[in-house]
């Protein structure tokens, strides 16, 4: 297996791009950055199933590929179920000496929040209570970007999206974003993980050991998108670490049913420093803002308990 | 049909229902990877096969889905890998798989599936009708249409040799009556030794997903290149009716079983043809001997082949007949004639320039029993009319309180 090394740094990683540069994606999108990395720890040997989502759209405009590594959509909903078809057909062709049986090839999906939390859960919950070897890359914007920025299960609270506009009655989205990746842990699958891509280097160190399990592995990646977030291009990184330091985010892991938070946040910041930069949710109201934050300190609270200690510290700006 | 004693290979006789024997030549061609959700009346095809693999008398891997989006799915994938792939469903599950059937084929993937056709809800029926295959009329899939077990089973093998060739790489439907076919078990021959059957089924190269050679499949594509894309498909499905001949003429060589897209029984010399498919021909036969003693000229007609339409075949079969009767077993609501394969022949014969008379019927709906009673009386029903039977548009057959005059 071409990717058993420690990735201290960015020093660690492969310099060969299996993603190639001339795709559609918008200026400032993270996506690119998520796949990226995850290329560089999956390898050549990575076939990648992706939902339909921006991803899909900007990287296939036929004749052209950015994909060095062999690539297949099928549909919105199913890439879990093809994934599985795939693992499942390797395991068999090796077996019957059709293909080399020695190869380790790494089944990776790629999905967004609406193929994941909303349309594609059912073939997610199937794929994991299976329990095919195949990584499931969540990479989550929190809206149906591909369609032009409408509310998925994803979207936080009091969120604005074409479909939840801040009105006089309705404000943003009225429900908290769906806790997907403790509801994927609850098949008590071997490797689930939460990451961002302001912290690369805890993000690929999770890609790595969720493709060395035997079994299914699920990351979710927040992925600030400039275009339906509305802030300018050159802040993604900015903004995810903000959802970091405001623990509107929080990287954790779940390795074998043992919880632990990865990047710790000794002193959190106030959530309005995350909201402030961001369109979306420019024009919600003090006690609005003061609602998130309620919703926030109560889930701090409770990862703290999750993990027997303080690992995300008191509000202190 | 028509079965030869001999056959190169040698074959034992077997009581198989048509799931059964669909399993049987899933098991024979050597298939990879199965994936299906259980649904009435198609479940003992999984069953079966599920027991086949369990023993060990099939190396291949059931993945159990949880629903039949994710069957069909999911050997999209395996096959896209170089699996030989295969499902089978019903009614509910197909019109559920039926986004994927598109795709399926547009992908250019040799999947094989059985359907044992089943009414569509609501109201909700298990019982025998094909409205759920008629409905996947345009989703670019090969369509074979069986009568018995025995074809059941060759056609599943021949499916795998005219969807797996190099020139076609569509994918195929066999289906077969449910409950009528699917669950009566009758007499049929199969291979003693599964290497004859391999051997009519060479593994053969294509495109797959292979990290050596990696290669980009079911890309976004613009305005600019969709159409041809599509047209490939056209031509591909045009090109599998030659391939599927050439097939038929491998079944009988190895199996000693002769088919044609479109079978006949006392065809030749008949004034007034009955076209059907599926399960019921074997009524019909008989409906036909009882009219010719009661002194009518009559014939009957079978469609196997439904995609591609064989019109060339049905234009020399129904050369002389005066009339044409089609039965039809599906309803499409609000067409000008509602029995979809009515509809079809119809345009095939005004395209190969013929103008039989010809009478639109539908029966056995939701599993109602089509007896040779029905079939006499469709026929005189017919002859009643005369030209204004198509002028009605389609007649529903056996509808309590309906009258056609």
């Amino acid at each position: 297996m071409s990717n058993v090394y420690r990735i201290r740094g960015v020093r660690d990683l492969p310099r060969e791009e299996l993603f190639a540069p001339g795709h559609g994606l918008c200026a400032g999108c993270t996506a690119g950055t998520v796949i990226r990395h995850l290329l560089k720890i999956s390898g050549r040997d990575t076939i990648v199933v992706n939902a339909t989502n921006c991803v899909e759209v900007s990287t296939t405009m036929y004749p052209y590929t950015s994909w060095r590594v062999p690539w297949i959509h099928v549909a919105f909903e199913n890439a879990a179920a093809v994934a599985s078809g795939i693992e499942t057909a390797l395991r068999v062709m090796a077996r019957k000496g059709l293909i080399d049986p020695n190869k380790r090839i790494n089944i990776v999906v790629l999905a967004g929040d609406g193929g994941t939390y909303d349309i594609g859960l059912q073939a997610l919950s199937g794929m994991l209570e299976r329990g095919h070897r195949v990584m499931y890359v969540l990479y989550d914007n929190e809206a149906y970007m591909n369609t032009g920025i409408q509310r998925s299960g994803s979207t936080p609270l009091h969120a604005w999206t074409t479909t939840t506009p801040l009105g006089k009655v309705l404000r943003g989205k009225m429900q908290p974003k769906k806790p997907i990746a403790e509801i994927v842990a609850a098949h008590r699958i071997p490797y689930v993980a939460t990451a961002n891509i302001a912290y690369p280097i805890d993000m690929d160190q999770k890609f790595l050991k969720g493709l060395q399990v035997e079994g299914p592995s699920f990351i979710h990646v927040l992925q600030p998108c400039p275009t339906g977030w509305r802030f300018d291009p050159r802040y993604g990184i900015e903004v995810g670490r903000l959802a970091v330091e405001t623990a509107m985010w929080i990287n954790w892991e779940i390795t074998m049913g043992d919880f632990k938070v990865t990047v710790r946040v000794p002193k959190r910041k106030h959530v309005k420093h995350y909201l402030r930069i961001q369109g979306r949710f420019r024009d919600l109201s003090e006690e609005e803002i003061e609602e998130i934050q309620e919703l926030i300190n109560k889930e701090v609270e409770r990862i703290n308990r999750m993990a027997g200690e303080e690992v995300i510290g008191p509000l202190a700006e | 049909m028509e079965t030869r004693l001999e056959s190169r290979v040698r074959q034992a006789r077997v009581i198989l229902n048509s799931n059964y024997a669909a399993a049987y030549a899933v098991r024979d061609a050597d298939v990879d990877v199965i994936s299906a959700y259980p649904i009435t009346p198609q479940t003992g095809v999984v069953e079966k096969l599920s027991e086949m693999i369990a023993e060990g008398e099939l190396d291949a891997e059931m993945i159990h889905v949880e629903s039949e989006h994710s069957a069909l799915s999911a050997i999209v994938g395996a096959s896209a890998v170089g699996a030989r792939v295969f499902t089978a469903t019903s009614s509910q599950g197909l019109e559920y798989m039926h986004e994927v059937l598109h795709i399926a084929s547009g992908m250019r993937l040799p999947l094989v599936m059985a359907i044992a056709t089943r009414a569509i809800s609501a109201p909700i029926s298990i019982w025998n009708d094909y409205t759920d295959l008629m409905n996947v009329r345009d989703t670019s899939w090969i369509t074979f249409v069986a009568s018995t077990a025995q074809e059941v089973y060759d056609s599943i093998i021949e499916a795998y040799m005219v969807s797996e060739d190099p020139r076609i790489l569509l994918p195929s439907i066999v289906a077969y009556d449910g409950f009528w076919m699917s669950h009566t078990y009758e007499p049929l021959y199969i291979p003693e030794d599964r290497e004859s059957v391999s051997k009519m089924l060479p593994r053969r190269p294509r495109y797959t997903l292979d990290p050596d050679n990696p290669i980009t499949m079911g890309s976004i594509v613009n305005p600019d290149w969709y159409y041809e894309i599509k047209y490939q498909q056209v031509e591909a499905m045009k090109e599998a009716y030659s391939v599927i001949r050439e097939a038929d003429a491998k079944i009988e060589e190895n199996l000693g079983r002769v088919y044609k897209p479109v079978e006949s029984y006392l065809a030749e010399d008949s004034e007034i043809l009955v076209l059907t498919y599926g399960g019921i021909y074997g009524t019909l036969q008989t409906a036909v001997d009882l009219l010719r003693s009661e002194g009518l000229r009559v014939g009957a007609l079978r469609l196997r082949l439904w995609r591609p339409f064989p019109a060339r075949d049905l234009k020399t079969l129904v050369e002389d007949a005066k009339t044409l009767i089609v039965v039809d077993r599906a309803i499409s609501y609000g067409a000008s004639i509602e029995g979809p394969v009515a509809l079809e022949t119809i345009a095939a014969l005004y395209r190969e320039g013929l103008y039989p008379a010809i009478a639109s019927f539908i029966a056995g709906i939701g599993g109602r029993p089509v007896s040779e009673d029905d079939f006499r009386g469709m026929v005189k029903k017919a002859l009643e009319l005369g030209e204004r039977a198509l002028k009605i548009g389609s007649i529903h057959w056996g509808v309590r309180g309906v009258e056609y005059e």
